[in-house]
């Protein structure tokens, strides 16, 4: 198990000092995490590593599950979907069913938090509760909230309103609340898989797997093949870019089997590659976090040329890497570059083509923003700035002032 | 009297209010609150702390690489923040700098969809930590190895934020230890040109100077 000391090397002595001393401050407190699922997807996974870390900075942190079927689970996925912006139709019978699951919640399990920390959207209705048994309610929001479906929105503004505050991961996300909004980023873990150092040998090996040379310049996206990641426009600027520098293309992405347009993208991007040896396509199975995290450290250049993104952690991951990145400004990215100095922030095919030259031929300049790049995660987007995170808005809860002088 | 050290941490908090305009920049810092003007004038140099030059504030920052007005931008990121001791007055400028760019102006630009700027504000936990310092010898070994965090809080936000004459470590300096010039010298660093670690290193030389002039 990771212990919170091992990141002391990393982020320095003083930060892991600051924890324990915020950490205090909760003590006597149960906090008590509340999802859908304990495996599988990515609010699990990330408790899973917050979790036993809260628990070694001496509080008292624990996890539980909501009971529900595969009925509850379709839904839910339709719930998500339309938050994405998705028009689909979710019946009123559908909605009936999805309060009555979090109802019999509600009344069958232990609600035993000081602090009542809801992920996501599957069990907001457990808020119901809180007029019955008063303490905290949280309620954190992991999905791109930016565009959402008017009608399932109004549905669940009902509920979150009657939370004690909501967690956003990016200022787009931010909705009409009456409760108070705080903007809390995601992480990455530099201790896991995909983020820990690797010899130059690891990396080699993953790049002659690949049969990519890692003698001469490499671009890479790592994306799934998704219309919104943009995969064809990386190919047309990677395409305008090899006019007058020599490079090589990597896109590599998980596969699409759950996504009906993955296949009919991953076709389309293959037809645009036809004919140039210099482009990778690589169809990557789950559990490639190796191979991704070595793809990325033996890249000269990463893209994240989204035309719609979450926070982006592909983006930290690279910038962690102290690789130089040109991405979108989309999503929750400019929270993570500043253009020329943490990076670039392009908008056009054109534009991203003239960067990609610029980066290959002024390699101390993009050593630079690797560099500041790496300094910016950091300093803010590693798990320790995120239990920080945590801890604060916790405490917030019971201090309403701007300023907080605490004992 | 001793010097307490203290840190302060920050939660960003969303006010769900943003701008595509500088028509709209401008009315929302109208009616912001000194959180609001606070974070965005001080976000830079928390998050990116070891660059230098830095980033200018949120406001001039957005102006120049998103609605590419470089003019007003420029404006902007010349505002001397050292120089103003409330968060009211420093707002002031920013509304006095945009009120007079848009008398004159002819066309208003727009922000390209899904790059609008969005106001945050900053929520700040303030705690003592263990280090105190009873004279300038214990000053100075603390400073060299105290956290940033602490450093950011008694050179910026105890000023501003909290509205002091001066920056906590000149204050004490000035007023404990009698020692006026070294306060001075302290209070002259303009700390929004350096990182943090380059204004710690700056602190250090000075109070050196004068323990070596001591001894």
């Amino acid at each position: 198990m990771i212990k919170i000391d091992d990141y002391k090397p990393i982020v320095g002595e003083e930060i892991v000092e600051e924890l324990f001393l915020i950490g205090k401050q909760l003590r006597g407190k149960v906090v008590q995490n509340i999802n859908s699922t304990s495996v599988g997807g990515g609010v699990a996974e990330i408790l899973s590593r917050m979790v036993p870390l809260l628990q070694q900075l001496e509080i008292d942190a624990r996890w539980d599950v909501i009971k529900a079927g595969e009925k509850f689970f379709t839904i839910t996925k339709k719930v998500h979907n339309a938050l994405h912006g998705v028009e689909l139709e979710i019946s009123q019978q559908e909605l009936d069913y999805f309060l009555e699951v979090n109802n019999n919640n509600a009344n069958s399990m232990a609600l035993y938090g000081d602090i009542i920390f809801v992920h996501d959207p599957q069990p907001v209705a457990l808020a119901e509760k809180k007029n019955e048994i008063g303490r905290k309610w949280i309620w954190r929001c992991h999905i791109d909230f930016s565009n959402p479906q008017e009608k399932i929105w109004h549905f669940l503004k009902s509920y979150i309103e009657k939370y004690d505050a909501a967690v956003f991961s990016a200022p787009a996300f931010a909705r009409e609340l009456s409760i108070p909004q705080i903007l809390i980023s995601p992480s990455i873990d530099p201790l896991s898989d995909k983020n820990k150092e690797l010899s130059e040998q690891e990396i080699k090996s993953v790049f002659e797997r690949f049969k990519i040379d890692m003698s001469r310049p490499i671009i890479t996206q790592i994306s799934r093949f998704d219309y919104l990641k943009d995969p064809v426009g990386v190919i047309e600027a990677y395409k305008l870019a090899k006019k007058y520098v020599d490079c090589q293309l990597v896109l590599a992405g998980g596969s699409a089997t759950d996504d009906p347009e993955g296949e009919k993208v991953l076709n389309e991007v293959k037809e645009k590659a036809s004919g140039d040896p210099d482009i990778f396509i690589l169809l990557l199975p789950p559990g490639s976090d190796f191979e991704i995290n070595a793809l990325q450290r033996g890249s000269t250049v990463i893209l994240q040329k989204s035309l719609r993104e979450g926070f982006g952690l592909t983006v930290t991951e690279a910038l962690w890497k102290e690789k130089p990145v040109i991405a979108s400004a989309v999503g929750g990215i400019p929270l993570q570059i500043t253009h020329k100095y943490s990076g670039i922030l392009t908008t056009t095919i054109e534009g991203t083509a003239y960067w990609i030259k610029q980066l290959i031929q002024a390699t101390e300049y993009a050593l630079k923003l690797g560099k500041n790049g790496h300094e910016h995660v950091k300093n803010n987007f590693l798990i320790t700035r995120h239990l920080m995170d945590y801890m604060l808005t916790f405490i917030s809860l019971f201090h309403e002032k701007d300023v907080v002088h605490l004992d | 009297m001793a010097l307490n050290f203290y840190i302060s941490v920050d939660l960003i908090l969303l006010t769900n209010r943003k701008a595509k305009n500088l028509v709209e920049l401008l009315d929302v810092i109208k009616s912001a609150p000194g959180s609001v003007i606070f974070y965005h004038t001080h976000r830079f140099l928390q998050q990116h702390h070891y660059l230098s030059p830095e980033p200018p504030n949120d406001f001039a920052y957005w102006t120049t690489n998103v609605l590419l007005e470089r003019v007003i931008g420029e404006k902007l990121a010349s505002v001397n923040i050292i120089s103003y001791h409330t968060l009211t007055e420093l707002k002031d400028k920013f509304v006095s700098i945009l009120e007079e760019y848009l008398r004159d102006v002819k066309e208003i630009r727009d922000a390209p969809e899904g790059m609008e700027f969005h106001f945050m504000q900053s929520k700040s936990f303030i705690l003592k930590t263990d280090y105190v310092a009873h004279n300038l010898r214990e000053f100075y070994d603390i400073i060299k190895k105290l956290s940033i965090h602490s450093l950011y809080y008694h050179v910026f936000q105890s000023r501003l934020r909290l509205e002091k004459s001066d920056n906590d470590f000149s204050i004490w300096l000035r007023e404990e230890l009698c020692e006026e010039k070294l306060a001075d010298s302290i209070s002259r660093l303009d700390p929004y040109t350096q990182t943090l670690e380059g204004l710690r290193s700056k602190i250090c030389s000075l109070v050196e100077v004068r323990l070596n002039d001591k001894d």
